[in-house]
C-alpha cells in the first residue's frame, strides 16, 4: 500500500491513466442522472458497462480486502482515487446498482461475517452483481425498532420466516435482503433479535411499491409467508442481531452525511443565480426580495458551514475512516441544508416551482418539484432526526438515557 | 481547535490552563465590581504581555512570535471561555494587523515592538454611530501643511480609555485614510462609556487634530488595508465568541447532568437533551468556520472576506442562541447577579455588535456572493 507522498502521486498517476482508458466521455456530466437512476437510454448501458469496469478492477470498493474481490486500497490511496474520479467527471455506479450493498452490507458482512460467508457475498458486491435491501422497520416498529415483530422459527435445515416489513427501499428489485427478525420472543426486545440474510427469489415472499408523495416508489412493502432463510446465512450469533444491526445503522448515517465522492456530486448551479432569473435584481445588483435575499445568504452559509465541516472532520481523522459519533450531527445537518435549499428553490421558482408534469414548465422546473417532495425522507429514513439527537445526546453528551430509548 | 500542530496544540492546554487558574470569570467579576474605568485588570494584562502573546501576530523582525492568526485564536478562544478581559484583541490582532498590512517602515519600527511587549496599546477607530459601517464615514481628514486635520467623532472605540494611540478611519480626498494618532493629541476627547458587558468602551471626538504627514497608513489611501484589518478583527472575534459559546455549553451540559427534579436528572428530559443536541451541532459547525476563516487568512486565500463574514455570523448567531439558553436552561439561578450566566449574556451581545452583526455579514456574504 502507498503511503508515502512519492508513492501516492504514483498512484495518483495509474489511477488518473486508468480512468481516462476506461471512463466513456460521453458519461461526463451524466453523473447526478445515473446515480439518481434518471438515465433510461443509451447512456443507461454505458453506465452499468463503466460500472463492471471499475467493480473488475475492485476499484468500486477501494478498501474492501483484494482476497475478496476489492481493491485492498489505503484510505488515503482511495481518498486520491476519489479525487480522481471526481476530477474527471466520473463516478461509482455500483453504489447505486448494489442497492445497500456497499454503502451498508458489505461492510458489515466484513466485520461480522464467517469466512464462508465473506468469500460467497462480498465477491459479488464488489463486482456489482447483486442487489441488497434491508428489512428493518414494520408497520408497528419504525423508531421503536427493537419492537419488530417479524420472527424466524428454527425448522432443523433452516429458518422459516413470516411477517411485515416495510420502507424496503427497492426490495421489488432486489436480490438478498438483510432481515432483522425476532428469534427469541420471551427475551427482553433487544436481546431477542437476530440478523438473516435472505435470498429474495423464493416463493414465500412478497413485494408490494409503496407510491410515495413525490410520485416514485423507492420503498416496498415487503411480506414474508413461511419464508426460507439458510441456517449459515445469519450474520453474528443468534439473538445478536440488534448489536449488528445497529453497527449497519452506523455505516448507513456515514452514508447520509452530505459527503458526495464517487456519488457524481460536482458543482450545482448557484442557487443565487437561479433566484436573479427569477426574481430579479435592484439597481445594486442585490435579489429584489430582500427577504428571501436575507433567507437565501443564511442557507448559503449554513450549507457551507455544512460542507466545512465535513472536510473538518476529515481531516482530523487523518484518513482514518473510523464509523464517527460525529455521523449524527452531520446526517442532521445534511438533511436540513438539503430540504432548506428545496424549499427555497421552491420559492424562488413561484408558481413555475408547482408544476406536475407536462406543458408549462421547464424541466429543472419540474426537477425542483419532486427533489422538495422526495427530500422529506431524509430527515425520517436512517433514524429520524429526532432519534438522531437522541443518540447525540446520550452517546456523545453523556446525557442519561431517557425513558424513550434511541 | 482540531488539526492543530503540536506547537499549537500545547498553546492551547496552557493558556486554557492560565485562563482558568490565573484570570478566571471571578477576576473579571472583581474587575466589574471595583468600577474600573480601563475595563480590564492591568496585572492580568501584564500577565499577558509577559507570556509574548500580544506579539503572537508580529513578525519577527519587529519582535513578535509570528506564529499567524489560527494560534492567536486559540489564544482568543481560551480567553473567551472565562471573559478575560485585556486588550490583546483590539492591540495584538487589530491594530497589529493595521501596521503588519499597512504600515510604512517606520511606522512598524516605532510601533510594532511596542504592540507585542505590551508596552504600548494601540485600537482602531472606526465606527461612528450605533451600527457598524466601515465604508460610510463621516470622520474627514483634511490636508492641513504637510499633514492633516482630523475632525469627527468616533464611538464605541474598544480600550478607548486605555488606549495610547488610535488608528483613525477617515475620509480624504483620496478615499478612506488611516492615521495614527496619540491619545494625548491636541483637540482629542475621550468620554468613557460604561456598557453592559463592562468593558473599556470610549467615545472619541476629534476636533481639529492635527497629524504629520508621515501618521497616514501607506502614505496614501487605506481602504484595502481596513477591510483586510476588519476581517481578522472579525475571524479573531469570532475565535474569543466560540469560547465563551463553548463555555457557556460546558456550564449547560454540567447542569443538565447535576440538577434533580422529579426525582431525575432534567439532562434525562427529551425535550431538554434534544436542545442540548442541537447547541452541539452548532457549536461544532461554528467550530468549523472559525477554523477555516483563520486558515484562510494564514494561507493568504481569496476567500478570505467572504469566510471572515461566514465566521463572524455563525459565531453570532451560536453565541446569542447558547447563551438564552445558558439562562432559560439555568432557570431562577441563571437570573442571579451572583451566578456567572449573565455575565456570559451580558458579553454576547457586546461582541455580536463588535465589527458587524449577524444581519451585517449576511448581507456582505450575499453581496461577495454575487446576489
Amino acid at each position: 500500500m502507498a503511503e508515502t507522498p512519492d508513492a501516492l502521486e504514483a498512484f495518483r498517476a495509474k489511477a488518473r491513466t486508468w480512468i481516462a482508458e476506461h471512463f466513456p466521455p460521453s458519461l461526463t456530466g451524466r453523473a447526478a442522472a445515473v446515480m439518481a437512476g434518471e438515465t433510461l437510454d443509451a447512456a443507461e448501458t454505458e453506465a452499468l458497462a463503466w460500472g463492471r469496469r471499475l467493480g473488475e478492477q475492485g476499484w468500486a470498493t477501494p478498501t474492501w480486502p483484494a482476497e475478496y474481490g476489492g481493491g485492498g486500497l489505503s484510505q488515503l490511496e482511495a481518498q486520491v482515487l476519489n479525487q480522481e474520479l471526481d476530477a474527471a467527471g466520473a463516478f461509482n455506479p455500483l453504489i447505486r446498482t448494489t442497492g445497500m450493498g456497499i454503502t451498508m452490507v458489505g461492510p458489515t458482512i466484513l466485520e461480522y461475517g464467517t469466512e464462508a460467508q465473506k468469500k460467497r457475498h462480498i465477491p459479488r458486491i464488489c463486482r456489482g452483481e447483486v442487489f441488497w435491501s434491508l428489512g428493518y422497520s414494520e408497520p408497528n416498529a419504525g423508531s421503536d425498532l427493537a419492537s419488530l415483530a417479524t420472527r424466524a422459527e428454527d425448522a432443523g435445515d433452516h429458518w422459516v420466516v413470516n411477517g411485515q416489513k416495510t420502507w424496503t427501499s427497492g426490495a421489488d428489485v432486489s436480490d438478498w435482503c438483510g432481515v432483522l427478525v425476532r428469534t427469541d420472543p420471551d427475551a427482553p426486545k433487544r436481546d431477542g433479535i437476530s440478523f438473516l440474510m435472505i435470498d429474495m427469489d423464493q416463493p414465500g415472499i412478497e413485494t408490494r411499491p409503496i407510491r410515495l408523495i413525490g410520485g416514485a416508489s423507492p420503498f416496498c412493502e415487503t411480506f414474508f409467508n413461511d419464508a426460507r432463510a439458510e441456517k449459515d446465512e445469519m450474520l453474528g450469533e443468534l439473538n445478536a442481531g440488534w448489536t449488528v444491526g445497529k453497527r449497519l445503522l452506523q455505516h448507513e448515517r456515514a452514508s447520509q452525511t452530505g459527503a458526495t465522492s464517487g456519488m457524481g456530486g460536482g458543482p450545482r448551479r448557484s442557487l443565487g443565480e437561479v433566484a436573479k432569473r427569477y426574481v430579479g435584481t435592484d439597481d445594486a445588483g442585490r435579489l429584489a426580495d430582500a427577504d428571501l435575499r436575507g433567507r437565501l445568504a443564511d442557507h448559503l452559509m449554513e450549507a457551507k458551514a455544512h460542507g466545512l465541516t465535513l472536510a473538518r472532520i476529515a481531516a482530523e481523522a487523518r484518513g482514518n475512516a473510523k464509523v464517527s459519533a460525529a455521523a449524527s450531527i452531520l446526517k442532521n445537518a445534511a438533511s436540513r441544508v438539503a430540504q432548506q435549499r428545496a424549499e427555497l428553490t421552491l420559492e424562488i421558482m413561484g408558481h413555475q416551482g408547482l408544476g406536475w408534469e407536462g406543458e408549462g414548465f421547464e424541466r429543472e422546473e419540474l426537477v425542483a418539484v419532486r427533489t422538495w417532495l422526495s427530500g422529506k425522507a431524509m430527515s425520517i429514513y436512517g433514524g429520524s432526526f429526532e432519534i438522531q439527537n437522541n443518540i447525540i445526546a446520550k452517546n456523545i453528551l453523556g446525557l442519561p438515557e431517557n425513558t424513550q430509548r434511541g | 481547535m482540531a488539526a492543530l500542530t503540536e506547537e499549537q496544540a500545547l498553546l492551547q492546554e496552557q493558556a486554557r490552563a492560565w485562563a482558568r487558574d490565573e484570570a478566571p470569570v471571578a477576576r473579571f467579576r472583581e474587575m466589574r465590581d471595583s468600577g474600573n474605568p480601563l475595563g480590564f485588570d492591568k496585572a492580568t494584562w501584564g500577565s499577558i504581555a509577559e507570556m509574548g502573546w500580544a506579539g503572537t501576530m508580529v513578525p519577527e523582525t519587529f519582535g513578535g512570535a509570528e506564529m499567524g492568526a489560527l494560534t492567536f485564536g486559540v489564544l482568543l478562544e481560551e480567553l473567551g471561555r472565562q471573559l478575560t478581559a485585556s486588550p490583546l484583541l483590539a492591540s495584538g490582532l487589530v491594530a497589529a494587523s493595521a501596521l503588519e498590512l499597512g504600515g510604512t517602515d517606520a511606522q512598524k519600527e516605532q510601533w510594532l515592538p511596542q504592540i507585542a511587549e505590551g508596552a504600548a496599546i494601540v485600537t482602531l477607530a472606526v465606527d461612528e454611530g450605533p451600527r457598524h459601517a466601515p465604508t460610510q464615514l463621516a470622520t474627514r481628514a483634511e490636508a492641513k501643511g504637510s499633514g492633516f486635520r482630523i475632525t469627527g467623532d468616533k464611538s464605541h472605540v474598544l480600550e478607548g480609555m486605555a488606549a495610547d494611540v488610535f488608528l483613525v478611519a477617515a475620509a480624504t480626498d483620496d478615499g478612506t485614510g488611516l492615521f495614527l494618532v496619540p491619545a494625548d493629541a491636541p483637540g482629542l476627547t475621550r468620554t468613557r462609556l460604561a456598557t453592559t458587558d463592562s468593558r473599556g468602551y470610549a467615545n472619541i471626538a476629534f476636533a481639529g487634530v492635527e497629524v504629520a504627514a508621515d501618521a497616514q497608513l501607506t502614505g496614501g489611501p487605506g481602504a484595502d488595508v481596513l477591510e483586510a484589518t476588519l476581517d481578522r478583527a472579525r475571524a479573531g472575534l469570532a475565535a474569543e465568541m466560540l469560547g465563551t459559546a463553548s463555555q457557556a455549553f460546558d456550564m449547560t451540559l454540567d447542569y443538565l447532568k447535576n440538577r434533580v427534579q422529579f426525582g431525575q436528572v432534567i439532562g434525562s428530559f427529551q425535550a431538554l437533551g434534544h436542545r442540548a443536541a442541537a447547541l452541539y451541532t452548532e457549536m461544532e459547525m461554528t467550530r468549523s468556520c472559525v477554523e477555516a476563516a483563520l486558515q484562510a487568512i494564514d494561507a493568504g486565500a481569496d476567500d478570505v472576506p467572504r469566510l471572515c463574514s461566514l465566521a463572524k455570523a455563525k459565531a453570532g448567531d451560536f453565541l446569542h442562541h447558547m447563551s438564552n439558553e445558558l439562562i432559560q436552561i439555568h432557570g431562577g439561578i441563571g437570573m442571579t447577579d451572583e451566578f456567572d450566566a449573565g455575565l456570559y449574556l451580558k458579553r454576547a451581545r457586546a461582541l455580536e455588535a463588535t465589527f458587524g452583526n449577524q444581519a451585517f455579514h449576511r448581507d456582505r456574504y450575499a453581496t461577495l456572493s454575487g446576489f
